[in-house]
């Protein structure tokens, strides 16, 4: 389903600030896994998911997805495959529209933008069937300006409208680290839910280390612009904490921080 | 008075299709288009060039409102592709305007009293009706002792304008008027929802300059001119309908900015003919520049003073509260 080679990507080449944050990245993964990141800040996750979702272009490697090379289409074509969740709970809704206007522009994602009303009562119907799934009474307040929401609530909005079209792809880019632990619980579990529902495959980003274990079928560590681990399987369903931070000291040869692993 | 302030009417029912096409750029997308002062200009030229020409003054009106299109679309094409700072993209293309429009005009002012336009066109038509000597005889039963010439330009043009309004509504809510305001609202979201954001730049501010041009073409064939200074401040007074139509209608759905935009058009016109007329303030019309600066300030501040005396009397409303139930409790 998604595949990538041999991507690199260097920041500022050649300048004292020069920063390799990806290093010959190969990966494939195939439909329906469900993938955990970790890693210290500066490992390149973040630029792993920005490659992917085409906010970054690489300097050199290819993005295939369901076998189709799309290194070289712009982000906005990217993004009819992949649904994305941003870190920050205000950045993935529009928020001096209403909640149906939100949900209507997300289920417009993968299809042409027609000069059509986006809003219609079968849509409606359809809108209100998925916010009932979230139990937050979202399915009341169509008309509600998404502004007047909080975090939690507009995070797991958004994490619908990233998810019910059914893209390819779902990035999730540590999209509980803004909430405090009940509502990040929430969304951790709403994830769990529409990740299951439809079947995606899912990359995810997260510092806490305890979360990375708990969701998925799969997990990468990485550091220094590289996936250093890959376990998946049962072998992931029997790691602890202890084992990935003792994992990293070996691999790496060295004492490592472990507020600096967990924390980032 | 009745004429004058029936002046102000006409002529703000006119220019609210151009405060509709500021409130696409400037509310809608959050892009200060200032492309406004020179496409004004462009919809006005070309309209009355070609109708000099032997244009059909209905072809000619389209033709002038598709021109401040295409100069809207490069104005965008700048901020999108070529990366510069939208604020900027429109200084250089109103600049660049102002020298184009020469080129088409030919020169700096084209009369069209002896023309037919579109306007004088409807008048005829409308004269064929019969409408008008209704209304003047009702006015002058009700004791008016002038009354305006013709109501037809009035009506027509109201018809057309809340026709564009319509439009504008029903555009902004279909799944393409979504994503252009959401363009103006969350851009890296709207891109993540496989929308490109830089065609939707594009063609917001080519059809905000369009309404704009299509504005200037029909305040050229009613003031029976065009001239290659008309557009100057036209931005602010665009900006000046907005603001006070939205300070005095509210903005709580699209519908009804609209029509507050529309609204703020006319009462910006009435306000400057009265502020003129008003002997008193001993204003002439080089101070119209100013009269606008002063109202623009007016509507923005007034609204956040109000507020804040209202936050204020809540917050003096509660203390009283508190100070009682601590007597209460002290004497209890």
């Amino acid at each position: 389903m998604l595949k990538l080679e041999d991507i690199s990507m260097t920041f500022n080449e050649d300048t004292p600030d020069e920063k390799i944050a990806l290093q010959d990245v190969n990966v494939e993964l195939e439909k329906g896994e469900f993938v955990t990141v970790i890693g210290s800040n500066g490992a390149g996750k973040s630029t792993l998911m920005n490659v992917i979702s085409g906010s970054l272009i690489p300097d050199v490697g290819n993005v295939l997805i369901n076998d189709q090379n799309v290194v070289n289409f712009p982000e906005y074509k990217r993004s009819k495959m992949i649904g994305r969740v941003f870190q920050d709970p205000m950045a993935g809704t529009a928020p001096s529209m209403t909640i149906e206007e939100n949900l209507a522009m997300a289920y417009a994602r993968d299809k042409k933008r027609r000069l059509v009303p986006g809003v219609n009562k079968k849509r409606q119907d359809f809108f209100q069937s998925y916010l009932e799934t979230l139990s937050l009474g979202l399915e009341d307040r169509l008309n509600a300006k998404v502004g007047l929401l909080s975090g939690g609530e507009r995070q797991a909005l958004s994490l619908l409208m990233a998810t019910f079209t059914e893209p390819y792809i779902l990035l999730l880019d540590e999209h509980t680290a803004a909430l405090d632990p009940s509502r990040a619980e929430l969304i951790t579990e709403i994830t769990q839910n529409v990740v299951d529902q439809f079947g995606l495959t899912t990359l995810m980003v997260t510092h806490n280390m305890q979360q990375a274990l708990d969701l998925g079928d799969r997990l990468f560590m990485m550091d220094k612009g590289q996936i250093i681990l890959d376990i998946k399987g049962e072998e992931k369903q029997n790691l602890t904490v202890k084992d990935l931070l003792d994992e990293f000291q070996r691999i790496r040869g060295k004492q490592i921080d472990s507020d600096r692993a967990v924390l980032g | 008075m009745l004429i004058a302030l029936f002046g102000a009417i006409e002529s703000g029912v006119i220019y609210a299709i151009m405060a509709l096409g500021v409130y696409l750029s400037f509310r809608v997308l959050d892009f200060p288009d200032l492309t406004v002062d020179g496409s004004f200009v462009t919809g006005a030229g070309i309209t009355a060039m070609l109708i000099v020409d032997g244009t059909p003054p209905v072809m000619a009106t389209i033709i002038g409102a598709f021109a401040g299109f295409i100069a809207g679309c490069i104005t965008g094409l700048l901020h999108t592709k070529g990366k510069i700072n939208a604020l900027l993209s429109g200084i250089l293309m109103m600049i660049a305007l102002y020298s184009i429009n020469l080129r088409f005009m030919g020169r700096p002012t084209i009369s069209l009293l002896n023309e037919t336009t579109l306007l004088s066109q409807l008048e005829s038509a409308w004269a064929m009706t019969g409408i008008d000597t209704g209304i003047t005889g009702l006015l002058t039963a009700l004791g008016a002792d002038r009354v305006p010439s013709t109501w037809g330009i009035l009506i027509l043009m109201a018809i057309l304008t809340i026709a564009i309004k319509y439009l504008l509504d029903f555009f902004l809510k279909t799944e393409v008027g979504l994503a252009i305001r959401a363009t103006g609202d969350n851009q890296k979201m709207i891109r993540s929802l496989s929308a490109n954001t830089n065609f939707l730049i594009i063609v917001g501010i080519g059809l905000s300059n369009g309404l704009v041009a299509l504005s200037g073409a029909l305040v050229a064939q009613h003031g029976g001119f065009a001239n290659s200074n008309m557009g100057i401040g036209m931005i602010v007074i665009g900006l000046a309908s907005v603001i006070i139509g939205e300070a005095l209608f509210g903005k709580k759905t699209i519908a009804r900015v609209t029509l507050a935009v529309i609204g703020g058009a006319i009462i910006y016109r009435i306000v400057v003919t009265l502020a003129l007329r008003a002997d008193y303030l001993n204003l002439e019309s080089s101070d119209l520049k100013l009269i606008t600066a002063v109202l623009v300030i007016i509507a923005l501040i007034t609204p956040k003073i109000l507020q804040a005396r209202r936050e204020k009397k809540r917050r003096q409303a509660k203390r009283n509260a508190l100070m009682k139930r601590k007597e209460g409790e002290a004497s209890a």
